[in-house]
C-alpha cells in the first residue's frame, strides 16, 4: 500500500482518509497507521499547497540561482548548504552535479529584494566563488501541474 | 425512382444510444458518466513520435498489413503479456481500430447463413457486423448472478448445427465482466469440440484489477488455431482518436481478413502506426499507472453504490460499473432519461448493449474522481428522491 498511498498524495493530499481507504482497497486504520510511519520516518515531509501566485495581487519574485563554492574539508557541501538554507527566503537547495555547485531557489517580494540578497548575503560568504541569478519569467508547469491551463473535456458525452 | 437502399442495411437498428446521444448533446451543463473512451490524453511520448513522423515526412501507405516494424513490436507484446508467439509475417493485420477487425473477421468467416453466438450486454458492433456480412446473430444472455461471464451452460444451450463463430467480449463493455482460467477453460473444451471459431474482442485487456494474471481464451489448449484475437490502442494507451487496433490468428483467416481490408482500406494510418512503435516499446509504465488510476475510481464507485444501497457485482475490468436499478421500478431508459432531465446527470442505459441490460445502467468512470464524486451526489439525490415517492 506504501507506495501507492504516496503516489496518491503526492498529487493530492487533501483527501480524506476514509476516501483514501476506499480508493486503495484498504482499512482506514492501516491508512491512518501507514502515513503516521511515513510521517515518523520522515518519508513524507510537508503537505503543502500549490499556488499561482501570478493570480493574486501578491508581488513575488523567484529566481534559481547557480553557485559555485569550495567545498570544506571534512563536511564537503553541506556546511555551506546549510548556511544557505537557513535564510527563510530560500526555498530550495540541491546539490547538482556539472557546471556549477548548488542551485538556489529564492523567492522575494522584488526584484530588488532579490539581488540584494544575491549580493549582501549570498556572494559574501567566504566559500562562495560564484553566482548567476537566474529571474522566472513564467511558470508553466510546477509540481506535475500545467499553470493556468483548465482542462476542458473535449469528448463526445456519450459513446458506446 | 428506384429504390437506392439496401434492404438489410435500411432494417438494421440504429445504435441504442444515439438517441440518448441527442438528448444529451442538446443539453447545457451535463454531467456525463456516459463515455466509452479513456479521460487521459495519449502519453506525449507517444504523441511525439506521431508528431515526429508528420515532420519526417512519413506520409504515405503502408503495406496493406501494416508497418512492419509495429506488426513485430505487436508479436513481442503478445510473447510479453499472454507468452503466445505470433508471425508478424502471416498471422498479424493492423486495422482502423479494434471495430474495423470485427467487421473484417465476420466478412472473412461468415457464409449466408451461419451462425454467430454473441454474448450480450456487450458492445454495439458485434450483431450489426454479423448481418452485414451474410451471418445470423444468436443472442446468449448473460446473467449478474454469474456476474456476466458466460458460463459453459450457456454456451452448449446456444450451440447449433450451423454455428459457427463465438465472440468472446472480455473484459466487458458495458458490464466490467471478465473471464477467469477456469471459466476459459471450460469454454474451449466446448468449442473445440463442437469445432466453432472464436473472435476474441479484448480491447480492455490491459484495464484488469484482478487479483489473478490476465489469460486470453488463446491461452487454453488448441484455441490459438482457432481464434482471431483483437486488439488494439484505444484503450490501452488512451489512443481513441488515432484510430488503430488490430488482430492476430490463424494465417489462413488472417490472409483472407486482410484481402477484405486492402480493399475496403488500404492500409491503418501510417502516423498513428509510428505512433503505435513507440507505444508498444516504451508504454508500459503509463498503462500501469493508468491502470492503478482506473482501479481507484472502481473501487471509489463500488463503496458509493454500497453505501447508496445500490446492488451492483464487483467487475474486474474495463472501465465501466453496471449497477441493478430494478428496485426502482422503473425501465433503465426510464431511469436514464428522468435522471438525465432532473439531475443533468448522464448514464447509459444497460439496455443500449442489449435487451437483457434491462434493469442496470452503465456507468463509466473514465472519469476524474473529482468528477465521480460530483457526479455521485447527483445520483444519490435522485434516488433519495425516488424512495421518498
Amino acid at each position: 500500500m506504501r507506495e501507492e498511498l504516496l503516489s496518491v498524495i503526492e498529487k493530492n493530499s487533501r483527501m480524506d482518509l476514509k476516501e483514501l481507504a476506499v480508493i486503495l482497497g484498504a482499512e482506514e486504520i492501516d491508512v491512518v497507521n501507514e502515513l503516521a510511519d511515513l510521517e515518523r520516518e520522515g518519508i513524507i515531509c510537508g503537505y503543502h499547497t500549490l499556488i499561482n501566485w501570478e493570480k493574486t495581487s501578491i508581488e513575488k519574485v523567484s529566481a534559481l540561482i547557480e553557485v559555485r563554492v569550495t567545498p570544506q574539508r571534512g563536511q564537503g557541501f553541506d556546511n555551506i548548504a546549510e548556511r544557505i538554507y537557513k535564510y527563510p527566503e530560500v526555498d530550495a537547495v540541491y546539490l547538482i552535479s556539472g557546471g556549477y555547485d548548488l542551485l538556489v531557489s529564492l523567492e522575494g517580494k522584488s526584484l530588488k529584494e532579490v539581488a540584494q540578497f544575491v549580493s549582501d548575503k549570498l556572494s559574501t560568504l567566504e566559500s562562495v566563488l560564484s553566482t548567476a541569478t537566474h529571474f522566472i519569467l513564467k511558470k508553466y508547469k510546477d509540481h506535475g501541474t500545467v499553470i493556468s491551463k483548465k482542462n476542458e473535456d473535449e469528448r463526445e458525452k456519450i459513446m458506446p | 425512382m428506384r429504390n437506392p437502399l439496401a434492404d438489410k442495411v435500411v432494417e438494421m437498428k440504429p445504435s441504442g444510444i444515439r438517441k440518448f446521444f441527442d438528448i444529451v448533446s442538446e443539453m447545457e451543463d451535463v454531467i456525463s458518466l456516459g463515455v466509452g473512451e479513456p479521460d487521459f490524453d495519449t502519453p506525449w511520448h507517444i504523441r511525439d513520435e506521431g508528431i515526429y513522423s508528420l515532420e519526417k515526412g512519413r506520409t504515405f501507405y503502408s503495406s496493406n498489413a501494416g508497418l512492419k516494424e509495429l506488426r513485430m513490436e505487436i508479436c513481442n507484446y503478445m510473447d510479453r503479456k499472454l507468452s503466445v508467439r505470433y508471425d508478424y509475417k502471416e498471422e498479424v493485420l493492423i486495422t482502423v481500430g479494434g471495430s474495423e477487425a470485427i467487421d473484417l473477421a465476420m466478412r472473412a468467416m461468415l457464409n449466408p447463413g451461419e451462425e454467430v453466438l454473441i454474448p450480450q450486454p456487450c458492445f454495439v458492433s458485434y450483431e450489426p457486423c454479423t448481418i452485414l456480412a451474410g451471418g445470423v446473430p444468436v443472442v446468449i444472455e448473460l446473467k449478474e448472478e454469474n456476474e456476466f461471464r458466460l458460463t459453459a451452460k450457456e454456451l452448449l444451450d446456444a450451440v447449433t448445427e450451423r454455428t459457427k463463430i463465438l465472440v468472446l467480449p472480455f473484459p466487458n463493455n458495458p458490464t466490467g465482466a471478465i473471464m477467469e482460467r477456469k471459466d476459459l477453460e471450460e469454454i474451449a473444451r466446448i468449442v473445440e469440440e463442437k469445432d466453432i471459431f472464436v473472435i476474441s474482442d479484448e480491447i480492455y485487456s490491459e484495464l484488469f484489477y484482478h487479483d489473478e494474471k490476465y489469460v486470453s481464451i488463446v491461452n487454453m489448449p488448441g484455441m490459438k488455431e482457432r481464434t482471431v484475437l483483437i486488439n488494439g490502442f484505444s484503450k490501452s494507451y488512451a489512443m481513441t482518436g488515432w484510430r488503430l487496433g488490430y488482430a492476430c490468428g490463424p494465417k489462413e483467416i488472417m490472409k483472407q481478413m486482410t484481402k477484405v481490408h486492402q480493399f475496403a482500406i488500404m492500409c491503418a494510418p501510417t502516423t498513428s502506426q509510428y505512433a503505435a512503435i513507440e507505444a508498444l516499446k516504451n508504454g508500459d509504465e503509463d498503462v500501469e499507472e493508468m491502470r492503478k488510476e482506473y482501479n481507484r475510481r472502481r473501487r471509489y464507485l463500488l463503496y458509493a453504490f454500497r453505501e447508496m444501497g445500490l446492488p451492483c457485482f464487483e467487475p474486474y475490468g474495463a472501465f465501466y460499473v453496471f449497477p441493478c436499478i430494478k428496485q426502482f421500478g422503473l425501465t433503465s431508459d426510464e431511469f436514464a432519461t428522468r435522471l438525465l432531465e432532473e439531475e443533468k446527470l448522464a448514464v447509459v442505459p444497460g439496455t443500449a448493449f442489449g435487451d437483457c441490460g434491462e434493469g442496470y445502467l452503465r456507468i463509466s468512470y473514465a472519469y476524474s474522481l473529482d468528477n465521480l464524486k460530483a457526479a455521485i451526489g447527483k445520483l444519490e439525490n435522485f434516488i433519495r428522491r425516488l424512495r421518498a415517492d
